[in-house]
């Protein structure tokens, strides 16, 4: 009971751990390439939610100046804003040329 | 001040993002997902302001709730297809998909098992309210302005990138 009531890092890094799970399903099995750029989104939110606990558990080693893995989270988000611009617009470039959004079907540079 | 109810917020918080995350991954129709993923990301941004990051929760709600996703729903419905929801959803290769997800949820739980006791049950830190985002943006222009320099050259490159594949003839 004491561990239910008591939220620690580990408690951060289990969610953590289970939303990337979910991100890799998805990039893995679903068709759809606007559904596995999601999944990838979420993979890079479960990659931050470890930032930030981790940097929330290390304020409470160095005090509260200790804000790397927050910073860290920022480059990242501005990461993943990178992404989806590039691999939305390669994705409107692709549906214009085979009028299908379906990532097995993407096989223009198979010979 | 002290936080109440950390327990509830967290395991209410960290179950809207697991059922966003499952709903991501199951719908059908694209705009579902994106809808779940966007709850999922609110939710999120609640688990940072509880680990005392309101400069990150908030960059997440205006920058992936507020941005990202627009992006996304505009280009679901740019290319909406009713076709898309009448076929398979899952390709041929999900099984093996499935088996190296659960091959790498394997892994997980056995680092968790042998590695849980290195992190001690340390009390949480108190008095980090106030002056957080005085201390990021000192970092990110400070410490990290080389990186935050390449960040936005990055961000250049996407603009660039963007552009040029979406438009029809350069």
């Amino acid at each position: 009971m004491e561990t239910m009531l008591h939220i620690s890092t580990l408690h951060y890094m289990v969610l953590s751990a289970a939303l990337f799970l979910l991100g890799v399903i998805g990039v893995l099995t679903r068709r759809n390439v606007v559904i596995v750029l999601m999944s990838i989104e979420l993979i890079l939110n479960a990659v931050n939610l470890n930032l930030v606990a981790f940097s929330h558990y290390w304020q409470g080693i160095q005090g509260p100046g200790a804000l790397h893995g927050q910073v860290f989270a920022i480059f990242v988000i501005t990461d993943a804003a990178a992404e989806a611009a590039v691999g939305l617009g390669i994705l409107i470039a692709f549906f214009r040329n085979k009028e299908t959004i379906n990532v097995d079907e993407v096989n223009l540079l198979k010979w | 001040m002290n936080p109440v109810a950390t327990p509830f917020f967290f395991y209410l918080l960290s179950g809207t993002m697991l059922i966003g995350g499952i709903l991501v991954i199951t719908r059908k129709n694209a705009v579902h997902s994106a809808l779940a993923l966007i709850a999922a990301l609110l939710a999120q941004a609640g688990i940072y302001l509880m680990l005392y990051a309101p400069f990150v929760a908030g960059v997440q709600i205006i920058l992936y709730a507020g941005g990202i996703m627009v992006l996304f729903l505009f280009v679901i419905m740019l290319v909406n297809l009713e076709r898309a929801q009448k076929e398979r959803q899952f390709n041929k290769q999900w099984v093996v998909g499935l088996a190296a997800a659960a091959a790498l949820g394997g892994l997980f739980i056995a680092v968790y098992t042998k590695g849980k006791a290195m992190f001690p049950d340390r009390a949480m830190p108190s008095g980090l309210e106030g002056q957080n985002t005085q201390k990021v943006g000192e970092l990110l222009y400070g410490q990290y302005m080389f990186a935050f320099e390449i960040a936005s050259l990055l961000l250049l490159v996407a603009i660039i990138g963007a552009v040029v594949m979406a438009k029809k003839r350069i």
